[in-house]
């Protein structure tokens, strides 16, 4: 349990990339076992609940709510409301089930960065950043096919009519770059780096003070500690905002992806 | 389960670049995705449907409550225009009775008044031929007393009816001479 914080003895050590190397949850397990860590345990747990979630809330939904019903709706009507129609208007109910899924699967797994015991964002691996974006990035491209033709599309995006000739010159490797290859590589890392970031953060004022409050308990390193141990607190709640913002941003830029497939930008 | 609290057991082989996916967890991150979406679709479609069954009840609902307020507005008004009619029958009725009351009384009090004039009228004529008759029986009375008794004083017969009544009337004369002069007097 202490090695990260008295490996090597007597010197504070800041936490670093050592955070995010998690082994077998088994350490002795069998071989086919050894792809079972923390990580895949949070993400198992965040499907567990937003399936849980969504069953609950919708199941046999009523006319008139009651109990999760309740919360189920209030979250579906914000996603709508504030995520979905703003982008995509009256299309928005048809995206509704991929948007709202998406969002509370990655609030889910955002929101384990800050549950006692878990107290790791599942996409602080990057992979779990990657796996919705991809979804999104091909979603873009075969509504975008689907919707404007193959032609149409890829002209759309690259050659937006109603501008000088030269301007294309300029504007047509930016946008083929920025939409088809930057895209996809920011919406997963905007996440991912998000909650790397904040995980690295928190650990760092954890370590702080558990170490200068209770292992290495000094009257010089007393304040530090009791800092520490105040900042923790502090960042735990900022990270919680951190974790909610990303799920809503993440959410809201694959509505808009979506919006820009189903109709030419003007 | 030494793997589930803390990290970095394997910090000694040096840390992983964490900008390389594991490929175990794009496995698993593309499954558990693919669970959720699942479940998303599933399930999302049924509250879409509720809310949207949700809208057109509560739209359904005012636009039956918005008829009902007419209806009744209509019915209030209709009842109004009643009242008032009815009102007015009956201000229009009331008057009518008053004057065919004020005309009947009118025609009572006329009616009583003739009568009784005509009954006090009848009572003085009955009372004025009472008095003409009694005066007359009187006279005629006193005449033949007055007569037998002079007749009877002085012995003489006055059979002569001419005679008689002519001394009769002096005699009467003389009387009522004698009362005025007597209620000249006692006046």
């Amino acid at each position: 349990m202490s090695d990260i914080l008295a490996a090597e003895g007597k010197e504070f050590h800041a936490p670093g990339m050592e955070l995010f190397d998690w082994g077998p949850l088994f350490p002795g397990g069998p071989e086919w076992l050894t792809w079972l860590t923390k990580p895949v345990l949070i993400v198992a747990l965040a499907v567990a609940v937003t399936a849980v979630f969504l069953v609950m809330a919708f199941r046999r939904p009523q006319l008139v709510p009651r109990g999760a019903q309740n919360v189920g709706e209030a979250a579906y009507v914000f996603v709508r409301d504030q995520m979905a129609r703003p982008a995509l208007g009256k299309d928005a109910e048809r995206f509704m089930p991929f948007l709202f899924t998406t969002f509370l699967f990655i609030l889910f797994m955002n929101y384990a960065g800050v549950i006692p015991v878990l107290q790791l964002p599942a996409p602080s691996h990057i992979a779990f950043a990657i796996v919705p974006a991809a979804v999104v990035y091909v979603m873009m491209l075969v509504l975008g096919i689907k919707h404007q033709g193959l032609g149409g599309y890829f002209k759309g995006v690259l050659f937006p009519p109603g501008l000088p000739k030269g301007i294309y010159v300029i504007l047509t490797p930016i946008e083929l770059i920025s939409t088809f290859v930057l895209r996809p590589f920011t919406h997963a890392v905007r996440l991912f780096a998000n909650m790397f970031a904040g995980h690295i953060l928190l650990a760092f004022f954890a370590t702080v003070g558990y170490w200068f409050l209770i292992e290495k308990l000094t009257p010089a390193g007393f304040g530090v500690g009791v800092l520490g141990f105040l900042m923790t607190i502090v960042m735990t709640g900022f990270e919680l905002f951190i974790q909610s913002l990303q799920a809503f941003i993440f959410t809201v830029l694959t509505a808009s992806y979506i919006a820009g497939s189903l109709h030419a930008e003007h | 389960m030494s793997n589930l609290l803390a990290a970095a057991t394997v910090a000694a082989e040096g840390a992983n670049n964490p900008l390389l996916p594991h490929t175990s967890e794009l496995v698993v991150g593309g499954i558990a995705f693919a669970i959720v979406l699942f479940f998303g679709l599933r399930f999302i479609p049924k509250i879409q449907k509720t809310l949207a069954e949700r809208t057109e009840a509560i739209e359904g609902g005012l636009n039956k409550a918005e008829e009902a307020q007419k209806q009744a507005q209509a019915a209030l008004a209709s009842y109004q225009a009643q009242l008032a009619e009815a009102r007015q029958e009956a201000s229009r009725q009331r008057e009518k009775a008053k004057e065919e009351g004020a005309v009947i009384a009118a025609q009572i009090k006329e009616e009583a008044q003739a009568e009784a004039r005509r009954i006090v009228e009848q009572a003085h004529a009955q009372i004025e031929a009472d008095r003409q008759q009694a005066l007359a029986s009187l006279r005629a009375e006193i005449g033949t007393l007055s007569v037998d008794l002079a007749g009877r004083v002085i012995g003489e017969s006055l059979e002569d009816s001419a005679r008689q009544s002519r001394v009769v009337d002096r005699f009467l004369e003389e009387l009522e001479g004698r009362a005025g002069r007597q209620e000249q007097i006692t006046s």
